[in-house]
């Protein structure tokens, strides 16, 4: 399994990783991990949630310390007890959730992985060299907090290469940017590849993989289970390698035969609710039965208070705002919404849908109380809130172990299919769901998709915020945008394209 | 008012503010960090007792505040063992703390209830502390005074214009993400714990071997609860907590002189002031909240543990 490093330089991979273990407890993240990267080439790190990719990853960046196995550069054996270490042998990387202190300056969070001699002024003006080489602007005296998901990355890569990396290490680097910023970055890496740099790129959407690597290496269960050259595979195929079956299509798209209206915003506006919040703005919109209505935007742009306003966690100021079946609810709590046939499943799986530490059964009863017979007197009825638990893990296959567990205790993909199911268990008219498939593998994201259209199919109406624009082009039948708290006019899926959505993803109008 | 009666009540309203100051300091550099530590009045009251006993065992005022200083470390290294080292809510383990330092330092000091010593040396420059107005006010304090002056204006250098000082406020907005990078997130909370117990523990050795050169039990009174709530109505600036320590010593000072006047109200209500001043700051500074961003360290009171 373990390849021995290759005693002679001149034929040694830039950086190799040999045999890599890592065990959490009894639960192997890797598991005997081969991965060797050479100078100018972008090598894809494929694989599902949970695959081992962001443990292998810390363990080059030192940020993990693996159980078995050895890291190399340039043929020689090195030790990356802490990331100076792994910065000191020319490895960089660029965090999927931003490594940046929020409340320090662009410059302050720069200077803080830079050499200790390095002046402000000095520093200052090697970022604007840097800038101005490589197109990534930065005004080094903003606060973090002010700037966008898009510029913050650009500060997590000019930190990089301001320490001049051999390796650059980019965790799903285009999950939170708009089509045109991805576009930018790809500009960007294509040349650091040209310069002769190694980038390892870790991402799960295959077009991008497919357009920028030329080698992959795909992990599953913690194990190298293939290698490939992705221009030469199909999305289809990859997503086959990393998910280790054929995933099933989703079928039968909703938006066949309409009924009556069943969700109406009417001039839906509310201030921004705090520091780093963002107003919603004179949303009007109308989901008739038995259709999806996507919602497509960059995270950020008032996707949770959308959501907050339409579940009645936030009130809004009229009662006409929102109407679900002719009634006005606007005014309404989120358990008055849910007795008149409204559902709802926010984006934060733990801690928002689900409280990690109380049982799946605890769980159905916190979201279900007042659309099921779970309490009588005010009292539980802990057998009937058994069964309905029961009844939505036989429905959508929800793995978990134990009888009832707690919800914590469960993969992401499965509480995801948990939590989707409990609302649509109650056969909801109208049903709001934030992020349906975030961070869910493609097996439990296709089952979820699936279980949408089908319920539409039964006559709900359905609303779906995501980011994922294959997602929305996959089930929705209209797409509008959410941007800068403003929703754009919904276009039927058939009559856009990715691109024109992209651009109002950025703000464009054109 | 003759010049004498004004610097008279300027060197009262200094000395009053001193202890304040120097606690206030010390839990600032902790919580910038990101440690609540609300073990102050312990670490306090504690180097109260153990700089009077050790001054009065040595004979040398010197070695009292080291003394005090030094208890006040060590009580903040049980807390930094328990909140950073073992990831312990820091609420709850800093109530202890006060809790067991009020404890301790009345095991500390039982022998030396009732004892008297001569309070610590005051400077003295010929001519200059013999100015009008300003003379003994500035040229004529004890040592506690200007190294709590030293101590505000070194934190402040260190916190602005350093980079082991940018680490510091760095690791106190985001850990996981400090983490991240490779800084020593555990490594700099201690010491900046460590720090904040020293100081505390200073302030301490100040009320008992300068302010009031005896030891009682319980003597710092809840100055440790009020220099708590100082960084936070100096928003976690080194400069606003020496401003802040000056109104809240005037508002001590105002209250003793307002008594001995015969004014009509109850002294328990003049009493109360400098606390109604730290909840009316309290309720001014969140009305007067910035926009974006966050005033307090984004980190702190937030307990983290690194995967390794």
């Amino acid at each position: 399994m373990a390849a021995v490093p290759s005693p002679a330089a001149g034929t040694a991979p830039l950086y190799g990783a040999y045999g890599i273990v890592k065990r959490f407890g009894d639960f192997k993240a890797n598991d005997g991990v081969d991965l060797e990267i050479r100078a100018g080439e972008i090598h894809a790190l494929l694989g599902e949630n949970g695959a081992g990719k962001s443990t292998l990853m810390k363990i080059l960046y030192g940020l993990l310390e693996p159980t078995e196995g050895v890291v190399t550069h340039k043929g020689d054996i090195v030790q990356l007890p802490d990331p100076e270490a792994a910065r000191a042998i020319g490895i960089g990387m660029v965090f999927q959730h931003f490594s940046l202190c929020e409340n320090l300056t662009v410059a302050e969070n720069i200077a803080l992985v830079m050499p200790k001699t390095l002046s402000g002024r000095a520093l200052a003006e090697r970022i604007a060299a840097l800038g101005a080489a490589y197109g990534l602007h930065l005004d080094p005296a903003r606060p973090v907090w002010s700037l966008s998901a898009g510029e913050r990355q650009r500060i997590e890569i000019v930190r990089c290469l301001l320490q001049d990396p051999r390796l650059v290490i980019l965790d799903e680097p285009t999950s939170v940017l708009t089509p045109g910023e991805a576009e930018q970055l790809f500009s960007v890496l294509e040349r650091l590849r040209d310069e002769g740099r190694a980038l390892l790129y870790i991402s799960h959407r295959l077009d991008e993989v497919r357009r920028l690597c030329t080698r992959a290496t795909i992990l599953r269960h913690g194990r190298v289970v293939g290698a490939c050259d992705p221009q030469g595979e199909s999305a289809r195929s990859l997503a086959a390698l990393m998910v280790g079956a054929q995933v099933g299509a989703v079928t039968g798209r909703a938006g066949a035969a309409l009924g009556p209206p069943r969700l109406v915003l009417d001039r839906l506006s509310l201030p921004a609710p705090g520091l780093h919040g963002t107003a919603l703005a004179d949303i009007r919109l109308t989901v008739r039965g038995g259709e999806i209505l996507g919602v497509a935007g960059v995270a950020g742009n008032g996707q949770a208070e959308f959501f907050s306003a339409l579940s009645g966690e936030t009130a809004a100021a009229r009662a006409e705002a929102v109407v679900v079946d002719g009634a006005a609810v606007g005014r309404l709590d989120i358990n008055a919404r849910r007795r008149r046939g409204a559902a709802f499943v926010p984006e934060e799986r733990n801690g928002h849908a689900a409280a990690p530490g109380m049982s799946l059964s605890e769980n159905a009863v916190l979201s279900r109380h007042a659309t099921a017979p779970l309490a009588r007197f005010g009292l539980l009825r802990r057998g009937a809130a058994r069964t309905l638990a029961a009844a939505v893990i036989a429905a959508f296959d929800v793995r978990k172990a134990g009888p009832d567990p707690a919800a914590g205790t469960l993969s992401g993909g499965n509480l995801q299919k948990f939590v989707v199911g409990r609302e649509i268990q109650a056969e909801p008219g109208v049903l709001v769901v934030n992020q349906p498939t975030w961070g869910v593998d493609a097996s439990a994201a296709a089952r979820i998709r699936q279980a949408l259209i089908d319920l539409a199919a039964r006559g709900a109406a359905l609303l779906v915020i995501s980011q994922d624009l294959d997602e929305l082009f996959e089930i929705a039948s209209r797409i509008a945008v959410l941007h800068a708290g403003t929703l754009s006019e919904p276009v039927p899926a058939g009559e856009t394209t990715r691109e024109a959505v992209g651009l109002l993803m950025g703000g464009s109008h054109a | 008012m003759t010049l004498d009666i004004v610097q008279m009540v300027l060197v009262t309203v200094l000395t009053a503010a001193t202890p304040l100051i120097l606690a206030a300091i010390g839990e600032l550099v902790a919580e910038r960090s990101g440690v609540l530590n609300l073990g102050t009045e312990g670490m306090m009251v504690l180097g109260a007792a153990a700089g009077f006993a050790v001054a009065t065992e040595t004979g040398s005022t010197l070695a009292g505040a080291l003394g005090g200083a030094g208890a006040g470390l060590a009580l903040s290294g049980l807390f930094a063992i328990l909140t950073v080292g073992l990831a312990a809510n820091q609420v709850a383990s800093g109530l202890a703390l006060t809790i067991l330092g009020l404890g301790l330092s009345g095991l500390v000091g039982t022998g030396y209830v009732g004892m008297k010593r001569d309070p610590a040396p005051h400077l003295h420059l010929a001519g200059l502390s013999d100015l009008p107005l300003v003379g003994d006010l500035l040229f004529g304090q004890d040592a506690f005074v200007y190294v709590a002056v030293a101590l505000v204006l070194g934190v402040w250098w260190f916190l602005g214009r350093s980079r082991a000082g940018l680490v510091l406020r760095a690791i106190g907005d985001d850990h996981t993400a400090t983490h991240a990078l490779g800084l020593p997130v555990r490594k700099v909370r201690v010491l900046a714990v460590l720090f904040g117990g020293a100081c505390a523990g200073l302030a301490g050795a100040y009320l008992s071997l300068a302010y009031t050169p005896f030891w009682s039990p319980g003597m710092t009174a809840g100055r440790g609860w009020i220099a708590l709530a100082l960084v936070v109505f100096a928003s976690w600036r080194p400069l606003r907590v020496a401003a802040g320590a000056l109104l809240f010593g005037g508002a001590t000072v105002l209250q003793l002189h307002a008594q001995a006047a015969g004014l009509g109200l109850p002294g328990q209500a003049l009493s109360a002031l400098p606390y109604v001043a730290t909840i009316l700051a309290l309720v001014l500074l969140s009305l007067g909240r910035r926009q974006g961003g966050s005033l307090a360290p984004a980190a702190l009171g937030r307990e983290f543990t690194p995967h390794r």
